[in-house]
């Protein structure tokens, strides 16, 4: 799937102009970007959480020379699926306490 | 942030449409991106990252508590990977600050 088949899903599923469906998932994905960017986590409730993590510079080592390097610290981008999604994929059922208990901060 | 606040966001960027129909966009969007996941399909936003369903196998774990072994069955997980602009934007190195073959580019 990729971003064009999701404006489609919107074209078809929500009744928007495939101008405006095109916008909005790309205003959406762009929000989202700008928020994590700022070093802000962004929580979807029922698909999973998307949070900047900190590392620590540490020692590296280049595999192919077996070279000695300095790995900066630096910010990542980690996402933790949400029970419900993990649930889905595996036929498991899903429930509101578990929406309940994700909210939570 | 999260859903409502998102809604909200792009609602203002979006004032010619309610924000009613921004909601029902931005749950359009994760559902069907759920749904994807749910036939196997990888997802590729670029830009943004790639998501992927992978098998975890069957292995023998334990209860913490008790130490007993237990039957932990296959599992499929989603797993993300970040595209390289997020990846860039989030860590607030300019793309043409990294240099080809940097420790960065090996990390």
């Amino acid at each position: 799937m990729t971003k064009a088949e999701i404006v489609e899903q919107i074209y078809e599923q929500v009744g928007f102009s495939k101008k405006e469906s095109a916008e909005l998932v790309e205003t959406v994905f762009e929000t989202i970007k700008q928020t994590l960017s700022m070093g802000e986590k962004v929580k979807i409730s029922g698909f999973g959480n998307f949070v900047v993590r900190p590392k620590n510079a540490r020692k590296g080592r280049n595999p192919q020379t077996g070279q000695e390097i300095l790995l900066e610290a630096r910010r990542v981008l980690t996402f933790k699926p949400s029970l419900v999604l993990k649930n889905i994929l595996n036929d498991e059922p899903v429930d509101s306490s578990m929406l309940a208990a994700e909210n939570r901060d | 942030m999260t859903k409502s606040g998102l809604i909200e966001a792009v609602a203002e960027k979006t004032p010619h449409i309610s924000k009613k129909d921004t909601e029902i966009v931005v749950n359009t969007i994760f559902d069907s991106m759920t749904q994807a996941l749910k036939k196997g399909e990888r997802i590729e936003i670029r830009g943004f990252g790639s998501f992927q369903v992978k098998i975890r196998e069957a292995r023998e774990g334990r209860n913490p508590k008790t130490g007993e072994p237990v039957h932990i069955s296959a599992k499929r997980t989603p797993f993300f990977k970040v595209g390289k602009e997020l990846k860039e934007m989030v860590d607030n190195v300019p793309p043409e600050a990294v240099q080809p073959n940097s420790a960065r580019e090996l990390a």
